[in-house]
């Protein structure tokens, strides 16, 4: 077979989706979700340094429902990769990879980043006040 | 017996060439992200966002100015390092190449307009 006809890995559409498999690819695409959401991070900090007219474009475009929601997207990214990633940091340290164990904690990631981004949205809406 | 050199053994770069540094780096990365986003994602919503001003002297604070510009350059340094990898494992050839290249140039541009921003602010120019 030549180098290049060789299948590329993770070969994913032979495997049925479970939670092990699904978590894992979620991990690397909430990843490739906030690299180009660092980009909306920056551009609100050009805004930010550019003055009150790119500030309030900047307030316009991500105010609005688009903005919202891809604002919502990146959160709920961030929360599942952060949650996601203490998960896999604990893997590190070589515990935790019993089959029951894996689905214990890839729930445990899942509801840590629900509750992390109900209470973000929550705090945001409420002003910030607790 | 071992095919490998004494000197490939005692490197321990492996097949690669780079051993365990990427994975090493996004491991230290990964952790100093968890407390860099943490404090970020506690820091938002006590800002008024509508509040030029505000948001302004805020992020001019000098705490907040370096763990913002901390956040940024760790933050892109480990996006560098993860799309370096997706790339890496879907694509082959001069669209690799073109793609690594193109994704670090990116992660470089993005992350020095980010903190050239927050000196700007910083300095209240």
């Amino acid at each position: 077979m030549a180098a290049n006809q060789r299948p590329l890995s993770p070969h994913l559409q032979v495997y049925r989706p479970q939670i092990t498999s699904v978590l894992s690819i979620l991990h690397r695409i909430t990843g490739v979700i906030m690299s180009v959401g660092i980009v909306a991070l920056i551009y609100w900090l050009l805004a930010l340094a550019g003055g009150d007219a790119s500030y309030a474009t900047a307030l316009a475009v991500l105010g609005s429902v688009p903005g919202k929601l891809l604002l919502f997207g990146w959160s709920l990214a961030f929360f599942y990769h952060l949650s996601n990633g203490v998960r896999h940091l604990f893997w590190d340290s070589g515990r935790g990879f019993e089959l029951p164990q894996v689905y214990r904690s890839g729930w445990a990631a899942v509801g840590m980043a629900s509750l992390l981004t109900i209470v973000f949205w929550a705090a945001v809406l409420s002003g910030g006040q607790p | 017996m071992s095919l490998r050199s004494p000197l490939a053994r005692v490197l321990g770069l492996g097949a690669a060439g780079d051993g365990t540094s990427h994975w090493w780096a996004q491991r230290i990365t990964a952790v100093a992200m968890l407390i860099l986003g943490a404090w970020f994602a506690v820091s938002l919503p006590g800002l008024d966002l509508t509040d030029r001003g505000a948001v302004a002297s805020w992020v001019a604070a000098p705490f907040n100015s370096v763990l913002l510009i901390l956040l940024i350059a760790v933050g892109a340094y480990h996006s560098q390092l993860g799309t370096r990898v997706v790339i890496e494992d879907y694509s082959r050839g001069w669209a690799k190449v073109a793609g690594l290249v193109a994704v670090q140039f990116i992660h470089v541009v993005v992350a020095g307009a980010g903190i050239l921003a927050v000196l700007r602010i910083g300095t209240g120019g």
